[in-house]
């Protein structure tokens, strides 16, 4: 118990005074995670909300093939970037390995499924509501998509919501392609590994809730912003 | 409307990775020079690096990033041009990685032991051992909780060649031998978790948090002896590799003043690296 109590001060002491290297470590993390968030849901939002959308041969498969992918495992995401980065690999000359960059490249394809899979539940039932009314008016596809993107707005806040809790709490991936170098590529996650190893645990846990708050803080900040849960609007 | 909308906001969303990503290379761009250097576990949780770091950066203006895996892995980051230049302590797969052309020489910088690690009550008697083979013996004749690294580091790769000193083979032990495939930190933590036999660094055991009833028990023969060596990349089979950077880094690591720092760094008092460089 009392680890957790040293945990509790830990990370009281490292946000009151401002520790430098927490809060260079806790923005590049933030940096990463919405970097590669911004660019998934760039692909995810368009992907889920089409395959609500269109009616194809392979559209079961399609869907089931992207909740399977949900559960993609980032180890295993991780060391396929790595080996693609490596300097002996195929995308080597480009020199990307050990960057923040291949670690925003590793996320974006852990969670934009995630993200693509989220959009498709919401905008199916979106696309039950509006069916008549846009086939009506002899809607486009895209215009479809867009209307629906637009309409749907604030589920897909949840969806993005849902691939950034999974993005920032993630170690796997990011620890084998960034290799969590001092002032590089380290970031909250790999940090709590590095200091769990060697024994610190009440400053590892320190670091851990540090890591909650911060998911705490981008979600309420995100709902803010899009003014959801308030009077009159829904 | 809501088609513009929907077109500014998707804008605003590509502007805003865009300008994140970049926000990120543009620290690159101002930093000072830098190379990448595979070190192994024991050399960072010794703490030595925290020390030494911060002095190339100041006489040389050079960055040093660290990557901080295992020898084993560390040899492989070297041979597919990775890394610029690797600091590892397994003499024999050091001399496999020269023969095969991966890295330009190997130059001895310093040395520390290894320490057999284990509970307090000492089950299998090993503090009185003569030897470090003895020593082992006694931990598989007791068939007491022994921790092995198990994921072909060099500390894991002396242990194995101990085991085979002694005239028996790891992977025909049962239970109590537990090979956890971590780096020396996390091992140790296991280790303090099962109250179990380990072998370590003396600087990581030393700079360890989280000992619980653990105890150093037997320390002192020279086959414990555990030398660092620094090998450059071949720049002939990666043409990226900064092999000036790599020149500068060496010199100072072989300087006089890194002798003093190497040798005057103390945990609780004890002394932990022994520089033994030629120049």
């Amino acid at each position: 118990m009392s680890d957790i109590f040293n945990g509790l001060a830990a990370a009281f002491w490292l946000i009151v005074t401002l520790d430098a290297n927490l809060v260079e470590i806790s923005l590049r993390s933030l940096q990463v995670t919405l970097s590669a968030l911004a660019i998934a849901c760039v692909f995810a939002f368009p992907l889920g909300t089409w395959l609500a959308v269109q009616r194809f041969r392979l559209r079961r498969t399609a869907i089931a093939t992207l909740n399977a992918l949900m559960g993609l495992p980032p180890v295993v995401v991780g060391l396929v970037v790595y080996i693609l980065l490596s300097r002996s690999g195929p995308f080597g000359v480009l020199g990307l390995l050990f960057t923040p960059t291949a670690m925003i490249i590793a996320q974006v394809i852990i969670i934009t499924p995630l993200v693509a899979s989220i959009t498709h539940q919401a905008m199916r039932d979106l696309w039950a509501e509006y069916h008549d009314l846009l086939i009506s008016l002899k809607t486009t596809k895209m215009q479809r998509i867009r209307t629906l993107i637009w309409d749907g707005r604030r589920t897909l806040l949840t969806a993005a919501l849902a691939g950034f809790g999974r993005a920032i709490g993630e170690v796997g991936a990011i620890m084998i392609v960034g290799g969590n170098i001092d002032h590089a590529t380290r970031v909250l996650t790999t940090a709590i590994a590095l200091e769990t190893g060697k024994g610190d645990f009440a400053l590892a846990l320190g670091l851990g809730f540090v890591l909650i708050a911060l998911a705490l803080a981008v979600s309420i900040v995100s709902h803010w912003l899009s003014q959801t849960e308030r009077e009159g609007r829904w | 409307m809501s088609r513009l909308s929907f077109a500014r906001t998707f804008v605003r969303v590509v502007l805003l990775s865009v300008s994140l990503v970049s926000g990120l290379f543009a620290p690159a761009l101002a930093r000072a020079e830098s190379l990448k250097m595979a070190v192994t576990t024991s050399f960072n949780n010794s703490g030595l690096s925290d020390i030494l770091l911060p002095e190339i950066k100041k006489d040389l203006g050079l960055d040093v990033q660290l990557l901080i895996v295992g020898t084993g892995q560390a040899l492989r980051l070297g041979q597919a041009g990775d890394v610029d230049a690797v600091l590892v302590h397994s003499r024999a797969a050091e001399e496999a990685f020269l023969a095969a052309g991966y890295g330009t020489h190997r130059r001895e910088i310093m040395y520390n032991d290894f320490v057999l690690i284990g509970p307090k009550s000492d089950p299998a008697g090993i503090a009185g051992a003569k030897t470090a083979v003895e020593a082992l013996k006694k931990i598989a004749a007791a068939k007491v909780p022994f921790v092995s690294r198990g994921d072909d580091s060099g500390t894991n790769k002396k242990e194995l060649s101990l085991w085979k000193s002694a005239g028996m083979d790891s992977s025909g032990f049962g239970s109590w031998y537990r090979a956890v495939g971590a780096g020396m930190g996390a091992s140790l933590n296991t280790a303090s978790g099962m109250n179990a036999y380990i072998m370590s660094d003396r600087a990581s055991w030393l700079k360890f948090a989280n000992k619980g009833d653990l105890k150093l028990l037997y320390a002192g023969d020279p086959v414990l002896f555990n030398q660092y060596a620094f090998i450059p990349v071949n720049p002939k089979l990666h043409p990226q590799v900064k092999t000036d950077l790599v020149a500068k880094l060496e010199t100072w690591l072989t300087s006089e003043k890194a002798e003093k720092i190497i040798n005057d760094y103390k945990i609780n008092g004890e002394k932990l690296f022994v520089f033994n460089a030629k120049r």
